[in-house]
């Protein structure tokens, strides 16, 4: 059993896109806070505060979840992706965030840290998905300048390239 | 948007939760999944004193089959249970039911137990409990009780729990031979809080129709296999005696029309 007492600030050790990193925050401390505020990850977009929108979604240990409906204390210990992971080595774009340059998948921006890292996921669990599956996904984030027309169309892109890659190989 | 200050208690099995709940009473809060309640803190609207994580209760994370039933425990997540590979062939409602509950990046992290403890009157899980007829099993350092759909969901976000005990276990009866299984819902968004919700099982004997997002719970209505006029008439009264009441989605009129409509649909798929 582990008793963190409120006011006071505990140490939070976690893997943060694969580096070892460390902060210290209060137990009521909001992941999305803390990766923002205590270890810089200013990727995550925090948008409604209330598991809404999806914009502050992040990867915890592989999966998909609300960084706003998560305790920064609950995640002590596990490993967390933000988009500031997706990218390579030297900072170039993932094969997924080229797609989304490519077909406008974007406009402001604003929601699409999470929508990569849910799409990064799905594509993982579901290399063959559908329009209707890849639009289900869709429905845990709010884009308002899209219409997402053209984030389904960057999804299926990035499934396909990846297909006829692996055809070659 | 930021929770009022708390204790965090992490447990490492369910002896442990419940003796952090026998020593703080009303004042502390099991926090599973937190996909329920870490909204419900971000607004303020709960504010405990001690919030005690089960997340990682090894006793607490598994879900099983046995004598007919599949077994979720506390802190075994959505996604898990919509992962089981036979899912649909043990509890095909839930299967028909998961892609409607949140989205999958709230599954990932919500637990099944959490939103039956949560009891939101428009949640598609407790109707599922209610509709199959499955239990609830209560904990405390005291012991256990098991209690049916009827019995543990008293109204708005109330239940038959106690401070002292969590809900360990959500039991769903395993599919029954010949018995078929339906569910539909009406959202402002895919994946959102049901306006209206319904689940059907139709067996060779009868008919059990649930409806959530009407009343104050899961709402159950067992009849004999009727059709035509019959069938309206009885969907008719069901609607009426849910109490619908008008609100910024919808108006209580247009619920009662789901109800006999999607009813309607589908009980006469499941007849076919």
């Amino acid at each position: 059993m582990k008793r963190l007492a409120q006011g006071a600030k505990h140490r939070v050790e976690l893997t943060l896109n694969g580096a070892r990193r460390v902060g210290h925050c209060e137990p009521r401390m909001l992941l999305s806070d803390f990766l923002r505020q205590e270890l810089g990850a200013t990727g995550v977009h925090v948008g409604c505060e209330h598991g809404v929108c999806g914009a502050c979604t992040v990867r915890v240990n592989g999966s998909t979840q609300r960084s706003c409906l998560t305790f920064a204390v609950a995640t002590d210990g596990q490993s967390v992706q933000t988009v500031e992971g997706l990218t390579g080595s030297e900072g170039e774009l993932s094969d997924l965030q080229r797609a989304f340059r490519r077909h406008h998948a974007l406009q402001c921006g604003f929601c699409t840290p999470g929508i990569l890292l849910s799409a990064s996921e799905f594509l993982e669990r579901a290399p063959e998905p559908t329009e209707r599956e890849v639009r289900e996904m869709l429905s845990g984030h709010l884009c308002r300048c899209t219409g997402y027309t053209s984030i389904v169309a960057a999804i299926l892109a990035v499934a396909m390239e990846r297909r006829e890659r692996k055809d070659h190989a | 948007m930021k929770p009022a200050a708390f204790d965090y208690i992490r447990v490492d099995s369910a002896d442990e939760a419940v003796a952090v709940l026998a020593e703080h009473g009303d004042e502390a809060c099991i926090l599973a999944g937190g996909q329920s309640l870490t909204p419900m803190l971000n607004m303020r609207l709960a504010q405990p004193r001690v919030l005690v994580d089960i997340s990682r209760a090894a006793d607490l994370v598994a879900s099983k089959t046995e004598n007919a039933t599949l077994v979720v425990r506390a802190a075994a997540t959505q996604a898990s249970v919509e992962q089981r590979p036979r899912l649909a062939d043990e509890v095909p409602l839930l299967r028909q039911a998961f892609p409607h509950l949140g989205h999958v990046q709230t599954r990932n992290r919500g637990t099944v137990c959490g939103s039956i403890a949560h009891a939101d009157p428009s949640a598609e899980l407790p109707l599922c409990v209610a509709v199959l007829g499955g239990e609830i099993v209560l904990r405390s350092r005291s012991g256990r009780r098991m209690l049916r759909a009827d019995e543990f969901f008293q109204g708005p976000l109330s239940t038959a729990r106690q401070p002292t005990e969590m809900v360990e276990e959500t039991r769903f009866p395993l599919a029954r031979v010949g018995e078929r299984y339906g569910f539909t819902e009406i959202a402002m968004r895919h994946g959102d809080f049901a306006i209206v919700a319904l689940a059907v099982t139709v067996s060779a004997a009868e008919i059990r129709l649930g409806v959530c997002g009407v009343a104050d719970r899961p709402r159950l209505r067992r009849c004999p296999h009727l059709a035509g006029a019959e069938l309206d008439a009885e969907l008719d009264r069901f609607a009426w005696e849910l109490g619908a009441r008008d609100d910024q989605h919808a108006s209580a009129s247009y619920r009662r029309y789901l109800v006999r409509k999607l009813g309607r649909k589908l009980i006469e798929e499941l007849q076919r």
